[in-house]
C-alpha cells in the first residue's frame, strides 16, 4: 500500500448532549478538511453526522446526558466513512421514503427528517445494533479522487 | 458550543425573527421560545430573516413544523426569507418550499402579508 493511500483515522468521545453537538461538527470538520474534500461535500457529512447523534441523544439515550457516543473516522483516497457508536436503546430504522411533511407536522414528527436527511447526503447508512449491547451507524461518502 | 442567536423586531402587525448562527438540537429551543412568545401575543403575521444563519439541522426545521398549523389557524403565516443557498438546499431538499413561502428578500415577504 503507497502512502496516499494510507487509511487514516481519528476518534472522538463525548457524553450524549446536544451541547456537544458543536464540538462532533467540529472534529467531523477538520477530518474531512485534512481528507481533501471539497466544501459542499464537507458540509453534507457534518449535517449527516449532526443528524445522527441527534437522534442518539434523542431516541437511543432519551435526553439523557450521561450516554456515551464514539465517532470514529476512517478515510483514504477513495471514502470517508464515520462509524458512530451508542451502547442506549437500540434503534430499528424503518424504510425511510420522503417524508410527508404534511403529516409530520400535523403530528409535530421530526425524528424522521434526520433520518431521511442523512440517506440523502451521504452514499451510504447503515445501521448494527445488538440490543443490550450497542448500537453503530456507519456513514461514509465516497470521495472524488484525483 | 455553538453560537444562536435571534433578535425580534416589528414592521407594523408584522413580526421579523433575525436568526444568526448555527441552529441545531441544542439552540432549537430559543427559536421554539421565540415564536411561544409571538403567538402569546396573537402576533401571527412571522417573517423569519435567513441572512446570518450559518447552520440548519432537522431540529431546526422542525421547529418550523412545529408552530405553521397553530399561526395559520389564526390567519398568520411564517414566510422564510434571505436564505443562502446552502441552507436552501436542506429546506428543498425535505420538500420545504411546497408547504412554505420562501422569498429572496425581506420587503417580499412584507409586501405579501400587506396584499393579503
Amino acid at each position: 500500500m503507497s502512502v496516499r493511500n494510507k487509511k487514516r483515522t481519528g476518534q472522538l468521545r463525548v457524553k450524549s448532549k446536544t451541547e456537544n453537538l458543536s464540538e462532533i461538527r467540529d472534529f467531523v470538520s477538520s477530518k474531512a478538511r485534512e481528507a481533501g474534500i471539497p466544501e459542499i461535500t464537507v458540509e453534507n457529512i457534518i449535517l449527516a453526522v449532526d443528524e445522527a447523534c441527534t437522534n442518539i441523544i434523542k431516541h437511543a439515550y432519551k435526553l439523557s446526558p450521561e450516554g456515551e457516543i464514539i465517532i470514529k473516522i476512517d478515510y483514504d483516497k477513495e471514502k470517508f466513512t464515520v462509524t458512530i457508536i451508542d451502547y442506549g436503546k437500540s434503534f430499528e430504522p424503518d424504510r425511510v421514503p420522503l417524508p410527508d411533511l404534511q403529516k409530520y407536522y400535523r403530528e409535530h414528527r421530526v425524528g424522521g427528517l434526520g433520518m431521511y436527511l442523512m440517506k440523502s447526503l451521504m452514499d451510504d447508512v447503515e445501521y448494527i445494533s445488538v440490543p443490550g449491547e450497542y448500537n453503530q451507524v456507519l456513514l461514509s461518502k465516497n470521495i472524488r479522487s484525483g | 458550543m455553538a453560537e444562536f442567536s435571534t433578535s425580534v423586531r416589528e414592521s407594523g402587525d408584522i413580526s421579523i425573527i433575525n436568526l444568526k448562527g448555527f441552529l441545531d438540537a441544542h439552540t432549537a429551543p430559543t427559536l421554539e421560545n421565540n415564536f411561544t412568545q409571538l403567538i402569546n401575543d396573537n402576533k401571527y403575521k412571522i417573517v423569519v430573516n435567513f441572512s446570518d444563519l450559518a447552520y440548519i439541522s432537522s431540529a431546526g426545521l422542525g421547529v418550523f413544523m412545529a408552530y405553521i398549523e397553530s399561526i395559520r389557524d389564526n390567519k398568520g403565516d411564517i414566510k422564510l426569507t434571505n436564505m443562502s443557498d446552502r441552507v436552501f438546499n436542506i429546506f428543498d431538499l425535505l420538500g420545504f418550499p411546497l408547504l412554505y413561502e420562501i422569498y429572496k428578500n425581506e420587503d417580499e415577504a412584507i409586501k405579501k402579508f400587506s396584499g393579503s
